[in-house]
């Protein structure tokens, strides 16, 4: 197995001179100055003591600084945990805390906020400030400062891993209330950026897309497929990336070729982002996934981006891409239904079982569960969560629950049919309503909380939360928007809000979601 | 033409009625930050966005419409205004 850091230092040997990555600014670095950037991260990390086994925090915004210091933690063979840095400073320092990070990049600007948060939660990892991420520059005078204190860090050697070790750990949102961390080794990502060579067979000349955040698992297809074919990664700015018609510009501008997104994205760009007066001739792949992509913006968007691939791509951060589907060239002006997410990838193997976990007849709607080598280890410190992630009383292979459930279609793989639990994907982020609720009732004046995801043709779901009060009155919605975004991300934060008396119950005296969700 | 302060209770009422239905007027005041609070997503930022270039028949261009130029309603009367 080739580790993921040997993918850059192999690509700076071959081709040392060609432009790695794309800043948000413009900006750009070589392989061969990335590479060398990573080892100066890889050389102060072994000597603050971090090794194998260990974990390091990124709170920094999409960077060059970011990506070097990802290489760099690889390279001392410790696993990197990236924390959304837009997301309030709280949540950041309980997944650092969780894990324990032994050392922490930080955004200047978030570094006291954060400093504190850790402080109150009784961790203290080793803080590098990078203060203005963008070119590198930044990384590299954290480094001179380092340096300057505590003396130039010894030239050590990349660690040499093999596939059990970990990676990184990835923090999606918890159905109890916390994040929790899917933790990934180097061989979970090796094998699918190998299945990502097969499919995608990518060139020199191509430039991949960076549109989702590090924290998420679509980079991982970004950052590693683009270095380990000495491409280029592009990065694309967490703001612009959410305003339509500045993205078009930047696609057109940097001449992206690869393209890989939620399909919320490409929506907008679809509906707002003028894409006729665009030059895009040069994207030549598109991949979705997280969300089901409605048929009629898909069609749009192949009208006005004619003769490129597009692939389906499903699976969730545990697996990373497990299914996909290659949309033919034409979709019929009649076809309504959402394309299937497709056959198993060639790593992986798939069943569809029952609420038993007993495999269902071919073309019987079940829950999707995946075997293989891309398969996530565990979660982080969560024993019972990890055990009931898996079929239990199988012996033949590690089957992951997927949650989804779907049908076989003998000619085109799975159809997506639902969940089986409370979890939503909006903008293809992974949102467990749950979650929303334990924000919701650390409020002072809310008795009852429920939350429900509704469709909705231009956003794909909306989130509706139900409240009774203790006093009976209703709390101002700019209030409540303002402590829930104090607590949890942005994307998190319900759309609507409803007061009741009490909430409505099943007989069994449950809160009764179904009529909640029908309005009824 | 409209000044600043009828934008900016147009626009309150605009928003009241689209983006916070039920809620008390009063609330809404003119310092409250609409997009770094998650009161406006990107898709109602692009709506309201649109609502402003259509009522006061004006141009926003993209890099515009972001948190430094919407994020109250005082920034946005300030925005519209400098556009009449």
């Amino acid at each position: 197995m080739t580790p993921l850091h040997r993918f850059l230092e192999e690509s700076a040997a071959r081709r040392g001179a060609h432009v790695a990555i794309v800043a948000p600014s413009g900006r750009t670095i070589t392989y061969a100055d990335l590479d060398g950037l990573a080892d100066r991260v890889r050389d102060r990390l072994v000597a603050l003591g971090v090794g194998r086994g260990d974990r390091v925090g990124l709170f920094v915004h999409k960077s060059i600084d970011t990506v070097a210091a990802i290489f760099g933690i690889l390279k001392a063979g410790a696993a990197y945990v990236p924390v959304d840095a837009s997301a309030p400073a709280a949540r950041g320092a309980f997944i650092l805390a969780d894990c324990g990070v032994k050392a922490c990049f930080v955004e200047g600007a978030a570094t006291e906020a954060l400093e504190a948060e850790l402080a109150a939660k009784g961790a203290s990892p080793r803080i590098l400030e990078i203060e203005t991420p963008d070119d590198g520059a930044s990384l590299a005078s954290c480094l001179d400062r380092c340096d300057a204190a505590q003396g130039k860090a010894a030239v050590s050697r990349s660690a040499e891993v093999g596939p059990d070790d970990l990676g990184y750990v990835l923090y999606t949102s918890g159905s109890t209330g916390k994040p929790k961390g899917v933790v990934l080794s180097q061989g979970n990502a090796t094998c699918f950026v190998d299945w990502c060579s097969d499919v995608l067979a990518p060139r020199e000349d191509d430039r991949f897309s960076s549109h989702a955040p590090f924290h998420f698992d679509l980079s991982i297809l970004d950052i590693y497929t683009a270095i380990k074919h000495r491409a280029t990664l592009v990065l694309i700015d967490e703001e612009v990336g959410k305003r339509p018609g500045e993205l078009a510009a930047w696609i057109e501008r940097t001449g992206i070729t690869i393209w890989y997104s939620a399909p919320s994205i490409l929506t907008m760009l679809v509906q707002h982002g003028e894409l006729a007066t665009r030059d895009h001739a040069r994207v030549r792949i598109v991949c979705f996934a997280g969300e089901v992509f409605p048929v009629v913006h898909l069609r749009s968007l192949m009208q006005l981006w004619p003769g490129k691939r597009y692939l389906n791509l499903y699976g969730p951060t545990e697996t990373n891409v497990c299914t996909w589907y290659e949309i033919p060239a034409t979709v019929p002006e009649d076809r309504k239904d959402p394309y299937p997410i497709g056959p198993v990838c060639a790593h992986l193997r798939a069943i569809v079982v029952d609420p038993e976990g007993r495999e269902v007849g071919r073309g019987s709607e079940g829950e999707l569960c995946i075997a293989g080598p891309s398969v996530l280890q565990r979660y982080w410190n969560l024993e019972e969560q990890t055990a009931k992630a898996f079929l239990p009383d199988r012996t033949d292979d590690r089957w992951y629950r997927t949650g989804d459930l779907v049908r076989e279609d003998p000619e085109h793989g799975y159809i997506y049919m639902g969940r089986r639990d409370r979890m939503v994907k909006k903008r293809g982020y992974r949102v467990e309503l749950g979650e929303i609720e334990a924000c919701l009732y650390q409020h002072p004046e809310i008795l009852e909380a429920a939350v429900v995801a509704v469709p909705d043709e231009a956003a794909g779901v909306l989130i509706r939360a139900h409240l009774s009060t203790k006093n009976g009155e209703k709390i101002s919605l700019i209030k409540l928007k303002k402590f829930c975004s104090e607590r949890i991300p942005v994307y998190m934060v319900p759309d609507g809000f409803a007061f009741h008396p009490v909430l409505p119950k099943t007989s069994t005296d449950k809160v009764d979601y179904q009529r909640l969700k029908t309005g009824a | 033409m409209p000044d600043q302060n009828a934008i900016m209770a147009a626009t309150k009422s605009f928003i009241l009625s689209e983006f916070l239905e039920g809620e008390d007027p009063d609330e809404l005041t003119e310092d409250v930050e609409l997009i770094s609070s998650g009161i406006l997503d990107s898709l109602a930022t692009l709506k309201l966005v649109t609502h402003l270039e259509n009522t006061y028949d004006i141009k926003i261009e993209a890099h515009e419409a972001d948190e430094d130029n919407l994020n109250t309603l005082v920034d946005i009367a300030k925005l519209v205004a400098s556009k009449l």
